[in-house]
């Protein structure tokens, strides 16, 4: 707010009030330089780069206003490029939610002894970094000798072993069930927390009705847990649409740009050039383009939530 | 009690107890499928690449730490071992001080600005990495640490830091305001009353904060690897053994040997830390 518009003794009052939460200002301080220099500053630095013609951080950049956009809108590995990252966010974050749910209803029975076990095991891949996983899964998958491909053909399921990495119709699916077995650990954690809400009592009771195991899944707890179900495919679908290090340490993008999904591109053109020049500025328009895609959905996704709610509102009370 | 009695009319097939054991049997055949190849991973890491793919099993015939030695020594691994420590106990340490900071003013105080700040967050949450890394790097080269450790973990804090900060501000809004006039009767200053009081109370959000992070700044791949691109002694893991593979595509012993360092630490870490790990999120999930 300005001066202009507030009346001084307003300006002075607030300036008393300012003063006197000092304190709080202080506290803010480190986070806010955090939160400020690598989260603010380069949403809106981002915006500002897109603008410009610029191939090097010392050199001069030169103010192209649109043009990067114009040529980034006509460019076809553009949108092959984006189209492939929503995909892959829609084809893994259904059935990472679902796995995960069924694995975290079984683990979350308190009987079961070797439970923590099994959730260590479950999660295993998650604190396994995807460089090490690239290493492991290419191996895995190798049509020469890898360990997946000599099952198929010992079942007699196939005749040829499957180039999961190398064939440009294949190589999405398996990059998509790859990252689903990555991090299902992680949702089935959420999953758990969200089932550690639902009191015990109301267990005691259904069981004291003589109500069926899977019927209290479906109709007591499903209900309880639903609410979470939203933030959990938020924070999901979210957590998907950056599979740049999965897919830099398998397949970089290839073969033939059919794994190229948005950050890739974005590399390919900012950083790894080999020997053409970087087009930074073209690079950022690429992220803004995405980033306020994935943004105004998001807000679409909200506003959808809270019409539901509103409408659930009157016939609940 | 007719409950009993309904339950007798059909007994079920199987007593709850085999129940279990089936159940306990078929998860144990999932997780030994799912974890099968970090299992193949550990094995190959104490044969030589011959015995790789001879076929011999899971379990090697003749183990051998020599994958380990030459991984260590000879490919690096040793000292991006460090620098992936460096970053994730700096990052670590920095975030959770910061974030608790901050989730706690946001979360108790109010003062001018608040809104504001609250709206910047929301804002921002979901903002993917490969939206900001450009100003990022350009920031972190301004700033003279564009080739430097330093310059990664800081850069690292902003993560998940967001998410962090709603976590301890949706903690901190729970707690009953008695304790902190008892302390201010008592004329223990804001800071300790944050430090010794407030913050002991947040111990779940604070392992929780702990545990993401660690698991955050080390799988962090896109923004080592870009600031490493020109300074190969300062890679992390994550980078390392990208690049190991890279550079020595036939010596599987000595990948596997290097994938296998780079876990243990945050496997150890979780199998101590799950519990409270998953209590936190809970009691982070229902504020």
């Amino acid at each position: 707010m300005s001066d202009l518009t507030v009346p001084a003794c307003l300006t002075r009052r607030l300036g008393a009030r300012i003063w006197n939460s000092r304190v709080d200002y202080l506290f803010l301080v480190p986070g806010m330089l955090i939160f400020g220099a690598f989260i603010l500053y380069p949403i809106f630095a981002a915006e500002y780069f897109s603008l410009l013609n610029w191939s090097g951080f010392d050199s001069n950049a030169q103010f192209v206003g649109l043009a990067n956009y114009m040529e980034l809108l006509q460019d076809p590995f553009f949108w092959n490029a984006f189209g492939r990252s929503f995909l892959f966010t829609l084809s893994t974050v259904p059935a990472q939610m679902f796995i995960s749910l069924i694995i975290a209803i079984i683990l979350n029975n308190k009987l079961l002894k070797l439970s923590a076990l099994f959730r260590t095991m479950i999660f295993l891949p998650v604190v396994t970094p995807v460089a090490v996983i690239g290493i492991v899964m290419t191996i895995m998958l190798s049509p020469f000798n890898g360990p997946i491909n000599m099952a198929i053909l010992d079942s007699g399921l196939l005749s040829r072993p499957l180039d999961f990495l190398g064939d440009p119709d294949l190589v999405l699916s398996t990059l998509a069930a790859i990252y689903v077995w990555k991090w299902v650990g992680v949702t089935m954690v959420y999953w758990l927390a969200a089932l550690q809400t639902v009191p015990a009592e109301l267990y005691e009771a259904c069981k004291l009705d003589g109500v069926k195991g899977w019927q209290v899944t479906l109709y007591v707890i499903m209900p309880m847990i639903m609410p979470f179900a939203i933030v959990i495919a938020l924070i999901s679908a979210i957590s998907a649409l950056n599979v740049f290090p999965l897919i830099m340490s398998m397949t970089q993008g290839g073969p033939y740009f059919a794994s190229e999904v948005m950050e890739v591109y974005i590399f390919r053109y900012a950083f790894a050039t080999a020997g053409a020049i970087p087009r930074l500025g073209y690079a950022s328009a690429a992220g803004v383009f995405f980033g306020l895609a994935i943004m105004s959905l998001t807000i679409l996704q909200v506003l959808a939530v809270r019409h539901l709610r509103n409408r659930e509102k009157p016939n609940a009370a | 009690m007719p409950h009993d009695a309904s339950v007798s009319i059909r007994p079920p097939v199987l007593s709850p107890r085999m129940r279990r054991v089936l159940i306990s049997v078929v998860l144990a055949a999932v997780c030994a499928v799912w974890i099968y190849p970090l299992l193949w991973m550990v094995s190959a890491s104490l044969k030589d690449n011959a015995a790789i793919f001879a076929n011999e099993g899971l379990i090697p015939e003749r183990p051998s730490f020599e994958n380990y030695v030459r991984a260590w020594k000879e490919a690096n691994i040793g000292s991006y071992f460090f620098n992936t420590v460096f970053v994730t106990v700096g990052s670590v340490i920095l975030v959770t001080i910061a974030s608790s900071m901050m989730g706690y003013v946001l979360g108790r105080r109010r003062f001018v600005g608040r809104g504001l700040i609250f709206a910047l967050i929301a804002f921002t949450i979901f903002v993917p990495q490969g939206y900001t890394i450009i100003p990022v790097f350009d920031l972190l080269t301004r700033m003279g640490l564009g080739q430097s450790l330093w310059g990664v973990m800081l850069a690292t804090c902003g993560g998940s830091f967001v998410i962090f900060v709603l976590l301890f501000a949706g903690y901190f809004s729970q707690i009953p305001n008695e304790l902190e006039e008892a302390a201010k009767m008592d004329g223990v200053s804001f800071i300790k009353t944050f430090w010794f009081v407030m913050l002991p109370l947040a111990r779940p959000i604070v392992v929780t904060v702990v545990v993401m992070q660690t698991l955050y700044a080390w799988n962090d791949f896109l923004l080592p690897l870009v600031v490493t691109l020109a300074n190969p002694s300062i890679r992390t893991l994550s980078v390392g053994v990208y690049a190991f593979r890279g550079e020595n595509f036939i010596d599987w012993g000595g990948m596997t040997a290097a994938s296998t360092i780079s876990i243990l630490p945050v496997v150890i870490l979780f199998l101590f830390l799950q519990r409270y790990f998953i209590d936190g999120l809970a009691g982070a999930v229902k504020g």
